[in-house]
């Protein structure tokens, strides 16, 4: 059976991981490459790693993480942050990496789906979308979280859907970084929307959040940063947990 | 070893060529005929969309040096399915290596398509194969697959049984990615490398 992802999260900048992370094991804990390989000797599925680089020199800088990570990764491995172009996403794929996340600039410009699956396959095409409940509302927001807009998530879920992509990271930030749980309700509703699949992300605090998010929720992935960074949760720990609550797992 | 890769625009070369270097190979990336036809195991990679690969490959005359080759070949994801005899994948006429078809997924309870993630491998009938591999799980990104036939190798649950590998002769194809496999896919690969036909 097509097994759940667990799924780590490394945010980069200037080639470097950023936000704390407290691996005991580890020459340097800011090498994302080294980190990533960690994360895949503890058994992740897949890995996430988000550029937040600012700078102009941005493809130059993908080019060469992208590189890196492939030269010592053996797992599927997403590249995203500021990803706006086809040139960016060639660079990206051409360097090794399998997937890369579109964010912002798919609701700026959401033909963009269209032209990058068509010229590089829906497979390797992830929306990342971060949404918020407003009134009620899930309401897309852009420029990591700081701009609302008047997509809905639901509609704007379909809609990369019939364009081409071929997954969507959905981040609730109500729920990110509270450690109280994923948005499982959403997340439900979306997996019943699209029919491709969900990485879910956003308010992992403890094991019994992933089974939940697995069940409740109907994710095929879940993602998670702090928690695995800190070693609050080992991952060959959540995976036997999760193998006991009879979810399906490498 | 002379190990090359087939250089056409398909998106996952470079994976590849890290997987091998990771086994201690140094492929050739070239599309130069008379290389190809000189290697000792030949790999044909593919991610992508079926019609416009195909395109490609007819109007770089591949599609007629690949069916011609003796030695050991391992066709990857699409490249497996470019050696079938046609995808539905816009209706496309492929190479025919293998005489059978490459549908899409309809899946019968609301499974999601593409098919993406770890699944198991299982009925593992051929030298790219451990015993110890049954029921491993290696990585699948594909939205359409090859049906059960006698070239089946390895087969997949996922809205049914399907072909997570084929054989014939000197051609070997696996629909999932042994260079994103893990220490499965890392295995696969060596099995290949190991291969005489």
């Amino acid at each position: 059976m097509l097994a759940k992802r667990i799924v780590p999260c490394l945010d980069i900048k200037d080639g470097r991981t950023v936000k704390g992370v407290n691996f005991v094991d580890l020459r340097d804990a800011g090498d994302p490459v080294e980190l990533g390989a960690a994360y895949s000797e503890k058994g992740a599925d897949e890995i996430v790693f988000l550029d937040i680089t600012a700078t102009h020199e941005k493809r130059k800088t993908l080019a060469a993480l992208a590189k890196n990570i492939a030269k010592n990764l053996n797992i599927p491995f997403t590249v995203g942050g500021g990803i706006s172009s086809i040139q960016d996403v060639d660079v990206c794929l051409m360097n090794g990496a399998d997937k890369v996340s579109i964010n912002s600039a798919a609701v700026r410009n959401p033909a963009l789906v269209d032209e990058l699956a068509l010229q590089f396959g829906n497979q390797c095409i992830v929306i990342a979308i971060d949404a918020k409940l407003v009134d009620g509302e899930w309401i897309v927001y852009v420029s990591g979280g700081r701009t609302p807009t008047k997509r809905r998530l639901f509609e704007f879920a379909k809609e990369v859907e019939s364009r081409g992509a071929g997954e969507i990271l959905f981040t609730s930030m109500d729920h990110d970084g509270t450690k109280a749980g994923f948005a499982v309700d959403a997340l439900a509703q979306l997996s019943d929307t699209v029919n491709i699949p969900i990485i879910a992300s956003g308010g992992a605090g403890n094991m019994e959040h992933f089974a939940e998010v697995f069940t409740k929720g109907k994710a095929d992935a879940g993602l998670a940063a702090s928690i695995f960074h800190f070693g609050e949760i080992e991952i060959p720990d959540l995976k036997q947990y999760l193998r006991e609550q009879s979810i399906e797992i490498r | 070893m002379n190990l090359t890769i087939i250089d056409y625009n398909a998106g996952n070369t470079q994976s590849v060529i890290f997987a091998l270097n990771r086994l201690g190979i140094e492929p050739i990336l070239t599309d130069d005929f008379e290389a190809i036809k000189k290697a000792d195991k030949v790999i044909f990679p593919g991610v992508g969309e079926a019609s416009t690969t195909m395109a490609f490959l007819k109007e770089k005359k591949l599609d007629q040096l690949i069916p011609s080759l003796k030695q050991p070949v391992l066709g990857i994801c699409l490249g497996m399915q470019l050696m079938c005899a046609y995808s539905e994948e816009n209706e496309t006429f492929c190479m025919g290596i293998f005489d059978q078809q490459v549908k899409r997924f309809q899946p019968p309870n609301g499974q999601k398509v593409p098919h993406m993630g770890w699944n198991n491998i299982g009925q593992l009938d051929s030298k790219l194969f451990d015993k110890s591999l049954e029921q491993e799980r290696v990585y699948f990104v594909h939205s359409y697959y090859a049906e059960l036939s006698d070239y089946t190798i390895a087969t997949t649950d996922y809205c049914g049984q399907f072909s997570a590998a084929l054989h014939k002769d000197n051609f070997y194809a696996t629909q999932f990615h042994p260079e994103k496999s893990g220490r499965v896919g890392a295995k696969i690969l060596e099995n290949f490398l190991k291969l005489t036909i």
